[in-house]
């Protein structure tokens, strides 16, 4: 089951050194003193020592490795460092680990145990050893599921499996709901129980499988892959309850992480506690801290979902009333124009027009009759001046002949004998022309 | 229109979101609101009654070795 990876023993040899990796000639700065007559070249205690500190440091493959040994001589100092001697059969190793690192550590070293220590091998020049300081340590054993698991995460990680954007958004109401897991055990009740409190609605299929053992990843690759051949479903849940790193394992399979990957529908993985992370957790679209989480996610809640209906009706109610409020606005804005234009209002207007046309009327009417009585007035005092009895009253007379009633402006008009009527002021008289 | 009793869960609480949104932008006759607000209300009464009446249903999917899917209902296993 455990692969092998590649690590450093101790007495199996890995200095695949390069020449000119070690080409430090600037650094090597020997004074010359007189050796024996002659003069030669020599070192320091500290010069030779910082120069095989430089060859150690300068060595890619010495700065990033994992060693295999038992510990022993395991101490700690006052400041909290820890000391250590990895040995096996034929060699030993000091390392040293910082205090600072020991938070982060996966296992706290002890005698006896075999391990795995990660760090970078230089020169501690005040003793003139070479050690390991120490960034990380695994147990043996678990220790190597560790180091597998952090290799297939890397190399899938690199492959771009865990890529963010390839994360699919889960629908909001799925109708069909794939389940892989065990058909026994707290995971699937769990989550039938979570499935069904929120959203009933939703079908689940349950696709039963193992979940540990060796079986255990075929069947879980099989499940998601009968899943999206022959349902449609639209979310899968991939899921076990909590266990030990070794129970689990099946969940960092890379059978598994890839069907995830090829999976059309969307996975939810939901694997062991909260503080398991698996490599399924990383392929999957969403990750659930546990079985119940991952039912959580992949529906909504109907208690939610019923304070969103009782929310939109009165939205509904509000908005009615307000679009009627508009409506009674708008009626009385028509009702006002319809006002302005029926018949009585038009008959109306015509009558007031016509009261107005009449007074105008009289008006003009009156002031021309003014007028005219004015020039009456004139015209009577003008014709009183034109006015023959007047002349008369001078003493002038009018003949006329009696005969034809011609008036006799002129001597030929009459001949001795004619008849004529003579008009004075105050009458009239007959005459005989001579 | 789609009668509301041949929608889905999702079809109808998506149109009911439209409909909210588009009764609540107004500008609309009295007579297209009325018929929104009639129409919101029936979709939020369908989605209420399909919570109400929903209940769980569970398959199981099993594959035999020559491939062929096969449903029954799911039993928890001992």
């Amino acid at each position: 089951m455990v692969q092998t990876v590649p690590l450093l023993s101790l007495t199996t040899g890995f200095v695949t050194c390069h020449p000119l990796r070690y080409s430090y000639r600037t650094q090597r700065t020997p004074d010359h003193g007189d050796i024996l007559g002659r003069s030669m070249p020599f070192y320091t205690v500290s010069q030779l020592t910082q120069y095989i500190k430089n060859l150690f440091e300068s060595d890619p493959e010495l700065q990033d490795l994992w060693v295999e040994g038992e510990v022993s001589n395991c101490m700690r100092s006052a400041a909290g460092h820890i000391y250590f001697t990895l040995k096996d059969p034929a060699a030993e190793l000091r390392c040293a680990l910082w205090r600072s690192q020991v938070p982060g550590l996966e296992h706290m070293p002890a005698n006896g145990e075999a391990v795995l220590a990660h760090g970078r091998a230089s020169v501690y020049e005040a003793r003139g050893t070479y050690q390991l300081y120490v960034d990380q340590v695994i147990a043996r054993g678990t220790g190597m599921l560790f180091l597998q698991f952090q290799m297939l995460k890397e190399r899938l990680q690199h492959e771009g499996l865990f890529a963010a954007e390839r994360k699919r958004t889960l629908p909001p109401f799925p109708r069909r709901l794939g389940v892989v897991t065990s058909p026994k055990g707290a995971a699937i009740r769990d989550i039938l129980n979570v499935l069904a409190r929120r959203y009933p609605l939703a079908e689940v299929i349950v696709a039963p499988t193992a979940v540990q053992g060796e079986e255990a990843p075929p069947q879980i690759v099989a499940a998601i892959e009968a899943l999206n051949a022959h349902t449609d479903a639209e979310v899968l849940i991939v899921a076990r309850g909590g266990g030990s790193l070794e129970e689990l394992w099946a969940f960092n399979d890379e059978r598994v992480a890839r069907a995830i990957f090829a999976s059309r529908i969307p996975v939810i993985s939901g694997v062991g506690h909260e503080t398991d992370y698996t490599i399924a957790d990383f392929v999957a679209d969403v990750r659930a801290p546990t079985p119940s989480a991952a039912a959580e996610m992949a529906v909504p809640d109907q208690e939610h979902l019923r304070g969103v209906l009782v929310r939109y009706r009165g939205d509904l109610a509000q908005a009615l009333r307000r679009c009627l409020a508009a409506s009674r606005t708008k009626t009385g804005h028509v009702l006002a124009l319809l006002a302005r234009l029926s018949p009585r209002a038009m008959l109306d207007r015509r009558r007031q027009r016509l009261d107005e046309l009449q007074q105008r009327m009289t008006r003009t009417q009156t002031h021309r009759l003014d007028l005219l009585g004015g020039q009456m007035v004139g015209l009577v005092l003008r014709l009183q001046t034109l006015n023959p009895e007047s002349t008369l009253k001078r003493g002038y007379a009018i003949a006329s002949r009696r005969d034809t009633g011609a008036v006799v402006s002129r001597v030929a008009q009459v001949s001795s004998g004619d008849c004529i009527d003579v008009r004075v002021s105050d009458g009239q008289f007959t005459g005989t022309v001579d | 229109m789609t009668e509301t009793s041949d929608l889905t869960f999702e079809q109808a609480f998506a149109e009911l979101e439209r409909v909210v949104a588009q009764l609540e932008s107004g500008d609309l006759t009295l007579e297209q609101s009325l018929a929104l607000f009639e129409r919101g209300t029936a979709l939020a009464r369908l989605c209420e009654r399909r919570l109400d009446e929903a209940e769980q249903k569970v398959a199981q999917l099993s594959v035999a070795p020559d491939g062929t899917p096969a449903f029954s209902s799911f039993r928890e296993a001992e």
